[in-house]
Formats: C-alpha cells, structure tokens, sequence
C-alpha cells in the first residue's frame, strides 16, 4: 500500500465515528477500527522487505524549489513506531468502546483519537522534516483535544492547556533547530540530512540546532523539567493515558532523537546533555512514583522515568545502547499501556484509583490482578519478563559508559534507577492487590467484561512472550536498530542468559533493593512525600500568569478602544511607509503625455471635487451628505463613461441607487445629525487625512503619466476574447470566462455578505432589541400618504419595462456594455421601487420566490455551468459556445458563459433584495399599527 | 486630464479618511463609501487613461483601452456595496442596541 495512504487513513477514519455515532458507539469504535486495522494491514504488508532491511518510500512533489514535498520512509525504526502506534491504537479502540461512559460523547472521542493516529503516523512515516513538523504539532493539538475531553472538569481544561503550552512552546523551538539542520544539509529530507552527519556536527551551528532540537524533543517526551505536564495530562480518559501519554506521543521525542541519531550523536555536547537530562529523569521520575498514591500519577511519573531511561541510552552514542533503546521502546510501550488499562478497570470497578483506598483486590478481580501484576513485575525487571531483557542491557551499556571521567558513576547511578523502579513496581502490586479485602472499596469490586480486559491481555501476552522467546522480536528491534544507527548493528542476540555478568548482579543489587523498599513504605512515605510535590509546575504558572497580565497590558496600551485612534494610527503607518518609499527608490521618467481636457470635463471634475470638500463640511446634515454622495458617484460613473469604461459605468449607477436607497433606509432610525467634535480634534484628523490624500494622488499620478514597464496581460485577453471566449466585450468575457473562478467567489461572498445582513436584522427582531423597536417613535414627521397613488401607478408603469430593460442588458452583455451585474442591479431597483411605492407588506404578498433561494440558485447554477466544462475533459468554468440559428431570428450565439452569468444575475437581484427587504422589514416593525394596517391592504 | 484624474482621487481618499476618523457610525458609513469610491478609481486608473477606446471588440476600433481592470473594479463596485450593507446594518444594530451610535469602546462605558 502507497504510505501516504497508509497516513491518510487514520484521518479519513477520523470522519467515520462523526457519521456512524448515531448507530451507537459499536459503530462508531468499527469504524475507527476498520481505518486502523487498514492502515496496520498496510504497514504489515510491508513488514518482509523492511525486516530485511530495505526501506521503502513515496515522495509526492509539492514545492520542490523551497524543499518542500509529502516524502514518506518506511524503514526498521518507523515500522517499529507504525506497528505501535496501528497495533495498540486498535487494542484501545476496543478498551475505549467499554471504557468510556454513556454519557460521554463517544463520536467526539474516537475522532480525535483517529485524529492522534493518523498525526503521529504522520511523524514516523515523515522523510521530510518540515512535514514532520507539521505532524508534530498536529499531534500536540490532538493531545490537548483528548486531555480536555471531559471539559467540565476543571483539572482537564488545566492539564490540557498546560501539555499544550509546553510542548508547543518545544515545537517552536525545534522549528528552528530543523531549519538550521536543513540549511546546513541543504536539504530537508531525512535521508540525505542523515547523510550529512560529519558536515552538521562540524558546522559552526551545530550547538544551537542541537539545543533547539533537544528543547523540542524533552517538552515531548516529559524529560526533565519539563517533565510537570505529564501527571497533569493524567486528567484525561484512561484510554489517551494508555495510548497517548505513555505508549506513543511521549515516545515521539524519543523517535526523534533515534532519527537524528546518526546526525547530531557522538558529540561531548550530545552525550553530557541527552545522558545528564535522561538520567535525572529516569531517578527523579522513578522517586517521586514511589511516594505517589493515584495509580494512574504513579503510573505517570514510572513512564516519565523509563522516557528518561531511554533518552539515556540514546545519549550514550554507542550501537549497543541504541540498541537497547529501541527494545525498551517496544517492552515499555507493551507493560505500560497494559498497566494503565488495569488502572482503568480498577478505577471503572471499584471507584477509585487512590491506592490507599485499595489493597486485597487478588481474589476479587482475579483476571486484572494477573494481568497487572504480569506487566508490573516486567516494568521492575523481573526475569522470564520483557522488561528485564532491555533494563539489562540498559545496566551492560551503562556498566560500559564512563561518565565525567568515572567509570562506575553511570553504572551505580543506572542501578539505583532501576532499583527505584523495582520499587515502586512492587508497591504498586501490593498495595492494590494484596493484603486484607476490605469492606469500604466505594463500589463492590469485580472483574469487569471482556471487552475491557482483552485489549490488556493482547499486551501481557507480548510481554510474556517476548520474556520467554525474544528471539520473537529480534528481527524487528534490529531491522528498527539498524535503521538507527544507520546499518552494521553489532551482532547482538536478544537473549535472557549471557552468563554471569556485571549486569545480571546490578539487576539482582535492584530487585532485593526493591523488595526492601517495600517493606520499608511507612517510613519512607512519611520520609518523602513533601519532597515529591516539587516540581515545575509553579513556574508554569508564574511564567503563563507574567505572560497574560503582559499581553493585557500591551494590548490596553496599543488599543485603548477607540477606532478612530487605531485607524489614524494604521493612516499614519501607511503614509510613513510609503512616504520611505518614494523617498528611497528612484522614479523614471514620465513617458505618456496628458490627455487634453475639454469644458464639459472640467465642470464635471468641479462638481466632484465641490461635493467631496463639502461632504466634511456639511456631513453632520446626514441626509445632505447623502445628496453630496450621490453627486460624487453620478460623476464618478460619467467619468467612467468617458474613460472608456461603460461597463463600469452602468455598475457604478445602479450601485449607486441602491446604496442610496439602503442608507435612507438606515437613517430612518439613525439620528440625522451627527454631533459636533472639538476644534483640535478635526484640524488633526483633516491634516492626517490631506496627507493621506496627497499621497494617494501623488502616486497615482505617478503611475498614470508612464507606460507599463512590463507587457500586462491585458494583450492576451484582448486577443483571444472572441476566439477563445465568444464574446466581443471584452471585460464581461474576462469575468465570466478568463477570471471566471475569482467572479464565481466574489458571487459567494456577496450572497454570504446578503445572508450575514439578514441574519443581523434577525437578531434585532427579537427580544430585547424588537422591543426598543415597538417603542421606536419617529424623529420626523411622515408623510400623510404613505403610497402615493401617482407613485404607485408610475412605478407599476415602470416595472415591466424596467424587467424588459434588465433582461436586454443581460442578453448584450456577452457582446456590448452589459451582463449579469448590471442587469441584475437593474431588476433590483425596478423591484425595491414596488417596496418603496406600495410598502413591504404588499411587496411581499406578492412575492414568488425567496431571496435566500435566488442566491443559492444563482451560485448553483454559475457553479454548474463550470462544472459543466469537466464533461467536456476541460478545466473548471471553460466556457464553450457556439452559433444557432433560428427562424425567423437572427443567427445568433449561445454560450455557456451565458450560464454562468445567469447565476450571477440571479445572486445579484436575491442578494440586493435580501439586503433590503431585512432592513426594510425593521421599518416595518417599528411603524405603528395604524401606519401598518393602512399598508397591508 | 490626468491630473483632473488623480486630484479627484486625492480628495476622495482625503474625504474618506476625515469621515471615518468620525465619532459615530454615519459618518464612518459614509467615509468608507468614498473610500470605495478613491479605491476604484485609482484601480481602474492603473490601467492608464484613454478616451473613446472602449474595450468591446470592433472592426472599426482604433485600438482598445485596459480591460482587465475594468473588470476587477466592476466585481468591486458590488462587493463594496455589499460590505457597505453589513456595515450599515452593523450600524443600525449598535443603535438600536444600545441607544447610541458612537462607536468608541471608550466613550459608551458607564
């Protein structure tokens, strides 16, 4: 199977639970299983030819020049990972379907589950880093979706905004480190990054990609101290603690680091900071899990301490520790996430998982005492078990690994890790299990159903069998090891018994140092439990707390609320950086000479430039700057008409009337005049705003006395708008054909645009704000005929010429000034005059269609005629046309243009009259009775 | 002509930057209005100028003007119209709302 359908899945799995939710969770956990399940037989399918060490790869181009491309690798490491995260991301699809509650919105649950999946897939299968950044914080986004998932707990929202804050804020970090490790390497694929190891350790920035990388890579993987958001994460459902926080995404720093091994390892810098920071978390982890009492934050703070146990052997820089990295990737992932489904049955059957409120459990919950205890004593060590395989040869590397010049301090160190760990791990088995029964368990306990306990069973049974047989897993830790550290593994056998060594004595010194912390508990709990609780979390909080009161006060200093201070300041901001514009670059010289201007133009321009000065001056009057602005555009569309442009002329006057016609109607209940402003305030808006102007005019003046110093592209459009489109206007064939898509979304946005408008005046014709309506009383007196009968009778007169018009400007527009906007605006006057003449109750009683369908329609229709192109093996929107004739017309053209501008058209008129009619449907509301019932006939 | 063109612009945009440095909704209305007005026709100006040079296709043409402005300032022309009637709604609404239509966080706090 293709790996990036491999990738691909999981998120199209994401999608099913969402459908399927309503034939109930079953459904919807086959669903994401199936999705699952097709993405694991996909990698498996693989499996032979990378057990024999072959990688296989899919490289889809997307920005080759910026390097950037969907490249996928599967190899030893990332089928390691792959089969992880499919294999137990099945196990807790079956644990999540009988975990979760039935109050709890599964749907919502499995989808963001699918969602991690398929991010993390995304991580292991990346040949590309910046792709795999991406996957990166795809699946810190998932991992805060899943830990907030109980919303209404407080700790949840808490603890998931906090693993959010910590390991984004890593993510950033390692951005930079990649881009540094790409532009040494020259690139940004994985495998030729790998390749350039001996240049990048070399290179002058090596110590700072390596710190940015490492940052990234420990926030991930809980290393400490940043280990602190780990137990938080705990908040979430037992299932995301299973998969999520301890058998995969906390392994993606750790999968990083493996990556890069070849890359960034076998440097001092590398082996003090991975070694140092691994082995403080492997014992800090491991001791503060000895003094917790929740199972599932001991249980957290163990997988912070094995995270750490990793990291450590990754920093060693030797084959053989890789090595052993890599197996305990797998044994760990197998105890752990059995350990914390059997935290979740004990929590689902008994109440709690305090365990001092435990003890006594082994003959009341028999099966998930066994599966427990089995994958507990795996994490101490014990043998016959998984764990104790990697955990020894964790000691042999670390017996071998001189650390600051010693030679046992590592050694020492590495065994009282994994003598806590003992510890702990038998604490855990005897606390919860063995002892008295008791009689205040806060539910009676027993072993819940197999749907629950099967899913752990899967996992003890890997951890068993890989205890007794490893050669079980020796062709997939070494074809994972080998990719690590790039191909000649040392010919290590996993094996129980190499005979006496070093390493078998440091496991016995921690599994009798662990028995004896066990008997020593009471003691040691009073000993420590106040130096467990420290930890960085409060620094978190000072940090987020200095962060947000900051942010505030930038904010309130930038932005004091008011908008004309914000928007001068955006004038001001503009007019200085163009100001450094014009004054740093040279301009050339002025190539076209100026057009001659006759009288009849200039008094036009007067007129313009007279109404525009006495708009500042008079606007308080609003309905004379409503006068004011209709001169302004009356001109504006004859210069149109003059320069050429009688498109733009015909749009710009019809526009111009319905915008007169909607701000009459707005200012029905707007005041009608504005008040006045203090002196000094206006003479420094009128400065600022001549600036602007100046500027304005200065640089289109520039622009319009030289030639253009490339071709446009005007030329091409010009040429082939006839043969190519069909159509001699050529600005109507460049709409609806040449930049037909950008026409087809502006239809979208002006019927959107129409629907947000309806949608407001809706809101206002509810409670409170129809009451202020009801109450609305007129600041003017009205007219005593509200529909004059010469009005009315005019505009009846006028409405089927005016269709008739509209009609004909449709039909020319292809060919002439014309087309689907301007007709459109022109039915829509004919139909507001109706409104305006005989009032929205009469208008609306007549009404045929609704608006809401006509720009539906229109944008389906446009749609479909682009569509229509796909048929013909053409891209979207091509138009094709053709000439037919008909007695006893004319020959005349048919084009599927003319589709398209009919939908335009018709979102045009439903836009236009839905703008209008919801805000005359206020007026309608706030009229009184009598008024009303006068119009309603 | 040209500079008739460009000084028209000019004080266009001047108005329109005055008015929507205004206090209350009308006027802001208004000055993007204007705006709109500067904007198109400085966009269709970029085209450079020409007079009787209509770009519909002819045989008796002497040459044609830019027509792909024209044709993104047409799809502007109703879109501005369009922004302008959320804008106005906008408006209408925060009155009707709150009784008054400034529109400075500042001054509405009691």
């Amino acid at each position: 199977m293709n790996l990036a359908l491999i990738v691909i899945l999981p998120f199209l799995g994401a999608l099913l639970p969402g459908v399927l939710i309503r034939s109930g969770r079953t459904a919807a956990a086959l669903g994401a299983g199936l999705a699952t399940a097709a993405a694991l037989a996909g990698v498996l399918a693989h499996l032979p030819q990378v057990l024999a060490g072959e990688a296989v790869a899919t490289r889809i181009d997307w920005l080759p020049a910026l390097g950037l491309s969907a490249s996928f690798r599967l190899d030893g490491l990332a089928a390691l990972f792959a089969l992880l995260i499919l294999g137990i991301g099945l196990l807790i699809l079956l644990y999540a379907r009988f975990y979760l509650a039935r109050s709890d919105p599964a749907g919502r649950f499995f989808t963001y589950l699918m969602l991690f999946q398929g991010a993390m897939l995304g991580i292991v299968l990346s040949d590309n880093i910046l792709l795999l950044l991406i996957f990166w914080e795809l699946t810190s986004l998932s991992s805060f979706l899943l830990i907030g998932y109980w919303s209404h707990k407080p700790e949840a929202r808490a603890g998931a905004l906090m693993a959010l804050v910590v390991t984004a804020t890593g993510g950033l970090a390692m951005i930079g480190g990649m881009l540094i490790l790409g532009g040494i390497a020259g690139s940004y694929e994985i495998s030729e990054i790998v390749g350039a190891g001996d240049a990048i350790r070399n290179a002058q920035h090596y110590p700072l990609a390596l710190a940015l990388i490492l940052l990234g890579a420990f926030t991930k993987s809980a290393q400490f101290p940043f280990h602190f958001w780990l137990p938080r994460a705990m908040a979430a459902p037992t299932p995301v603690s299973a998969y999520l926080h301890s058998a995969t995404m906390v392994k993606a720093g750790v999968f990083l680091l493996a990556r890069l091994w070849p890359v960034l390892s076998g440097t001092p810098e590398w082996f003090y900071a991975v070694t140092t920071v691994g082995l403080v978390t492997m014992l800090w982890g491991a001791t503060v899990a000895l003094f917790r009492t929740d199972l599932k934050a001991l249980l957290a703070y163990s997988t912070v301490s094995h995270l750490g146990l990793i990291i450590m052997l990754l920093g060693f820089g030797t084959k053989a520790a890789a090595l052993a990295a890599v197996f305990h990737i797998l044994n760990h992932a197998s105890f752990k996430a059995a350990l914390f489904m059997g935290a979740g049955i004990i929590d689902h059957e008994t109440g709690t998982r305090d365990i001092d409120l435990l003890g006594g459990l082994r003959r009341l919950m028999p099966i998930t005492f066994g599966l427990a205890t089995l994958a507990a004593l795996s994490m101490a060590g014990v043998p016959l078990l998984n764990g104790f395989l990697s955990k020894e040869m964790m000691l042999e590397a670390a017996a071998h690994t001189p650390y600051l010049g010693n030679g046992w301090l590592l050694a020492a160190l590495a065994t009282m890790g994994a003598l806590i760990s003992a510890g702990y791990s038998f604490r855990l088995i005897a606390l919860t299990f063995l002892g008295p029964e008791r009689t205040d368990y806060p539910k009676p306990p027993h072993d819940p159903g197999p749907g629950l306990w099967l899913s752990p069973a899967v996992l003890v049974g890997v951890v068993v069998a890989v205890g007794l047989w490893p050669a079980l897993a020796q062709p997939l830790v070494a074809a994972a090891a080998g990719a690590v550290v790039g191909g000649d593994l040392p010919a290590v056998a996993l094996k129980i018994w190499h005979g006496v060594t070093p390493a078998l004595a440091m496991s016995g010194i921690a599994l009798a140092g662990g028995a004896l912390l066990l008997t020593q508990q009471r003691r040691l709990q009073r000993a420590g439990a106040a130096l467990a609780r420290l930890d960085a979390g409060a620094v978190y909080a000072a940090v987020m707390a200095a962060a947000e009161s900051g942010a505030r006060r930038l904010s309130e200093a930038l932005h004091d609320g008011s908008m004309a201070r914000a928007l001068a300041a955006l004038v001001l901001v503009a007019l200085v950086a163009g100001g450094w514009g014009f004054a740093s670059a040279g301009i050339g010289p002025q190539t076209r000479p100026m057009l001659a201007v006759n009288p009849v133009v200039a008094v036009g321009w007067l007129a313009l430039i007279v109404a525009s000065l006495c708009l500042p001056l008079f606007h308080r009057d609003r309905l004379l700057a409503l006068v004011l602005i209709g001169i302004i555009g009356l001109m504006v569309s004859i210069g149109f008409v003059y320069l050429s442009a009688p498109d733009l002329a015909l749009t710009q006057i019809t526009v111009e009337v319905v915008t007169v016609v909607l701000m009459l109607l707005a200012l029905n209940f707007l005041p009608k005049q504005s008040m006045a402003e203090p002196a000094p305030r206006r003479a420094l808006d009128a400065a600022i705003s001549a600036g602007a102007g100046l500027g304005i005019g200065a640089l289109i003046y520039a622009l319009m006395r030289r030639d253009f110093s490339a071709p446009t592209i005007s030329g091409y459009h010009l040429e082939n708008a006839y043969s190519g489109g069909g159509g001699t206007n050529v600005v109507n064939v460049i709409l609806v054909d040449f930049r037909g898509y950008d026409t087809f979304g502006e239809i979208i946005v002006l019927g959107i645009a129409a629907l947000v408008i309806y949608a407001l005046a809706d809101v206002l014709l509810r409670r409170p704000n129809l009451r202020r309506l009801m109450a609305w009383s007129p600041d003017q007196p009205r007219a005593g005929d509200a529909h004059p009968v010469m009005l009315v009778v005019a505009t009846r007169l006028v409405l089927p010429v005016a269709l008739m018009v509209g009609v004909y400007i449709f039909l020319r527009g292809h060919n002439a000034p014309g087309g689907g906007f301007v007709a459109g605006l022109v039915v829509s006057i004919a139909l507001v005059m109706q409104y305006m003449a005989s009032g929205l109750a009469w208008a609306e009683a007549r009404q045929r269609f609704e608006y809401h369908s006509l720009i539906g329609a229109g944008v389906l229709i446009a749609g479909l005629t682009g569509l229509g192109a796909w048929f013909m093996g053409r891209p979207f929107l091509t138009s094709a046309f053709g000439y037919v004739h008909l007695p006893p017309l004319e020959k005349f053209e048919l084009a599927s243009a003319m589709g398209f501008d009919l939908g335009v058209f018709l979102t045009v008129v439903g836009a236009v009259m839905l703008a209008l009619a919801s805000l005359s449907r206020l007026s309608w509301r706030a009229m009184t009775d009598e008024r009303r019932r006068g119009e309603g006939s | 002509m040209e500079a008739l063109v460009a000084s028209a612009v000019a004080v266009m945009t001047a108005v329109g930057v005055y008015l929507i440095l205004r206090r209350q909704t009308f006027p802001v209305v208004l000055g993007m209005a204007m705006l709109s007005y500067a904007v198109n026709v400085f966009l269709f100006a970029t085209g450079r100028l020409v007079v009787n040079m209509p770009p519909v296709l002819s045989d008796t043409a002497t040459g044609y003007t830019d027509p792909l402005p024209q044709a993104l300032v047409l799809t502007a022309i109703v879109i501005s119209f369009a922004m302008t009637a959320v804008v106005v709604l906008l408006a209408l609404g925060s009155f009707i709302a709150s009784g008054n239509d400034g529109i400075d966080l500042g001054e509405d706090r009691e």
